[in-house]
């Protein structure tokens, strides 16, 4: 006890340079733990952003990861487009025909299954048209299965809650075909709310802003998903603006509409020849069809089709992985750094404490009691620079939770831990042991005689 | 720390035939100390004078087992201290030697108080926190615990270090000039202190000093001139 109360008083002593030591290895220790912890929030949310509720991400020939990012993400630039036709390949003969009913094409369309329709059997295809920003955040042309179909949360159980308004349909007759639901971090960064119009703009955030505006008519409760950072507009008014249309050759056989609802402004949906489709999320109704699927998908001359999950981890293990793994690394050196400094300041502290240490010694302290004081004056540093860099850590992380669920959906505390923080404090021991052993030798080595003359 | 049977149990120091040398810088040794014999007993209180750079601090740190000799025996309370290893000179100092030195050498982190309890912890002796204020006390600091050596005057320190000296309950007080960095005033009160505490606790004193007002305070002055057989050839 009298060892430790002696190194305290000496940690104490030299309050400067304990306190400045201590400081800088503390911010080392807190560096590593927010390192983690960002390292957890990233897997979690990849991991929370990748159950989606559906198997596969369909779109044009070209990069899955490309397509996992727009479709999934709403990062990254679509690749391009598929025909409406592909999207009408997961519908049964029925259902095909009302398409054609409604927007006008080619009665034949309607006169056979959807090839994928074997495979769907339970599930859905959603599409989504891709292009359009509003301000920095992407806007998303879907359908109202968007909301009633697709499930988000841990067990993939929990349905769209919207924190206001509701829901957007197909045609209202108050809105037309121009209603929008605003993802909550979008509501809540451009301060929109039910009501509200925006005009969205087309190809990227600067660019040209379409002339029919959208009315907000909801806003989704925060899910922690990508979903939170979209606005989501009726897929017909997403056709219905100007340069969406794919112009026509004129060699289509297009029916004009029978069953489209009356517009009050006179808008018409696009035939099906004129529609496309960024992508489209697909669930099978039993989930060993989904490797069928998707195979099958690939298989065709225009599609292909990528599974979230797989995409995600690939992504995490080629490029997140090692990104995190070496700003771990690099902070762990920060960490070796402020140890050196502890070495640094302990050993140059030892030219005006050999007096001391000869001192001691002429006491009746033994060369293993001087060497155990210096010993524990660097695990002091260690143990309460760890401490302090832990809870600084944690405080830090706590004081940025509300904008880490905000942005990610992953709830934080103060007290989260991840598994291998408790690495940390043993590892910093370990290392205030090799720092604290030179200045040990040299205390160790200190000659009585001579000092006390000195 | 090895048992062994002192020659004379009343002896607290007992020197015989020592020699110390120091290598020299251009090669070859320095004899420092050939002293025959020198002998202490147990209450006894010495007075070594001699001129500077005549060994008497290289004396001193042999009798506490700091500094080896190259032949010769040291007992100190009955031990032979050349047959112990370093820890068991360590745990031998501890326990039987006192040590005063010229500057006061007092540990600058902690107080006044904590500087005498460090004289028992390091003896291996439980704390003995009564008998540390009581030492203050009777060096004349019983206000000043829990000041540090910085807050305290030159004679002040001096005092405190005698406390701490006798902290641990030796048989042997050694001390070096403990009156050379203090002014006349503080200088009696200094001596005061140390014969008188010696004498108290029948605890041997061997006190270098260069004073001869000093050496005035004892009845066994020695001189290390003529205790130092390299003197004789000179």
């Amino acid at each position: 006890m009298w060892l430790l109360r002696i190194a305290w008083r000496n940690f104490c002593y030299r309050s400067l340079s304990s306190v400045l030591t201590t400081i800088s290895l503390a911010l080392g220790v807190a560096l590593v733990v927010m390192v983690l912890a960002v390292f957890g929030i990233v897997t979690e949310a990849f991991s929370r952003n990748a159950q989606v509720g559906y198997n596969l991400v369909v779109g044009p020939k070209g990069s899955a990861l490309q397509l996992t990012l727009n479709s999934v993400y709403y990062l990254s630039q679509p690749i391009e487009n598929l025909p409406y036709t592909e999207y009408m390949e997961y519908f049964d003969a029925e259902t095909r025909a009302e398409m054609v009913r409604v927007y006008g094409g080619d009665p034949a369309l309607g006169e056979r299954d959807g090839v994928y329709v074997p495979m769907i059997g339970g599930g859905y295809a959603i599409p989504l048209a891709l292009g359009d920003y509003l301000g920095d955040f992407r806007v998303v042309g879907t359908t109202p299965d968007f909301f009633e179909k697709l499930r988000h949360g841990p067990t993939l159980e929990q349905p769209f809650e919207m924190r206001e308004g509701r829901a957007l349909v197909s045609h209202s007759e108050q809105y037309g075909y121009f209603e929008a639901v605003l993802g909550s971090r979008v509501a809540g960064q451009l301060n929109l709310s039910v009501g509200d119009q925006f005009s969205s703009t087309h190809g990227d955030p600067e660019g040209k802003g379409h002339g029919k505006k959208f009315t907000v008519v909801g806003v989704l409760a925060p899910t922690g998903t990508p979903n939170d950072r979209a606005a989501f507009v009726n897929m017909e008014g997403f056709y219905l603006q100007e340069n969406h249309a794919k112009p026509l050759t004129g060699e289509e056989t297009i029916v004009p509409p029978s069953e489209a609802p009356e517009d009050p402004d006179g808008f018409l949906p696009l035939s099906i020849p004129e529609r496309e489709v960024t992508s489209i999320l697909v669930r099978t109704g039993m989930p060993m069809m989904g490797v069928v699927l998707e195979n099958q998908v690939n298989e065709s001359l225009r599609s292909q089709a990528a599974a979230p999950v797989g995409e995600i981890a690939k992504l995490m293990n080629a490029i997140i992985g090692p990104l995190l793994t070496a700003l771990l690394v690099i902070t762990l050196i920060t960490c070796v750094v402020a140890a050196v400094g502890v070495l640094v300041a302990i050993y140059n502290s030892m030219n005006d404490r050999r007096r001391d240490i000869a001192v001691m010694r002429a006491l009746g302290a033994r060369r293993g009691t001087v060497t155990g004081v210096i010993l524990l004056e660097s695990f002091l540093v260690a143990v309460i620079g760890a401490t302090t860099g832990w809870f600084l850590a944690h405080a830090s992380i706590w004081a940025f939770s509300g904008l880490i669920e905000d942005r990610t959906g992953v709830q934080v505390g103060i007290l989260t831990t991840s598994a291998y923080e408790w690495y940390i404090f043993p590892l910093v021991l370990i290392l205030a042991a090799l720092a604290g052993i030179l200045p040990a030798a040299s205390a160790y080595r200190t000659d009585v005689g001579t000092n006390l003359a000195a | 720390m090895t048992e062994q049977t002192p020659s004379n149990t009343s002896d607290v120091l007992k020197i015989t035939d020592v020699i110390k040398t120091f290598d020299q810088p251009g090669g070859g040794k320095l004899t420092v100390l050939d002293i025959p014999e020198l002998t202490i007993r147990a209450g006894e209180q010495l007075a070594l004078i001699g001129q500077s750079g005549g060994g008497k601090t290289t004396l001193l740190h042999l009798i506490a087992g700091l500094l080896t000799p190259d032949s010769g025996s040291i007992r100190v309370a009955g031990v032979e201290l050349t047959k112990l290893s370093e820890q068991g000179r360590d745990r031998c100092r501890a326990a039987t030697v006192g040590y005063v030195f010229q500057t006061f050498n007092l540990l600058p982190a902690f107080s006044a108080i904590e500087n005498i309890q460090l004289g028992m912890a390091f003896g291996n002796r439980a704390i003995d926190t009564h008998r540390a204020y009581d030492l203050l006390d009777k060096v004349g600091l019983a206000d000043r615990a829990t000041y540090r050596p910085n807050q305290l005057s030159v004679g002040q320190q001096q005092r405190v270090a005698i406390a701490r000296a006798l902290a641990g309950k030796p048989k042997l007080l050694l001390a070096d000039e403990p009156t050379a960095n203090v002014d006349p005033a503080s200088s009696d009160t200094v001596l005061d202190l140390i014969i008188g505490s010696c004498r108290d606790e029948n605890i041997a004193l061997m006190m270098v000093t260069h004073s001869m007002e000093v050496t005035k305070r004892f009845e066994r002055v020695e001189h290390l001139d003529k205790l130092n057989r390299i003197f004789e050839t000179i």
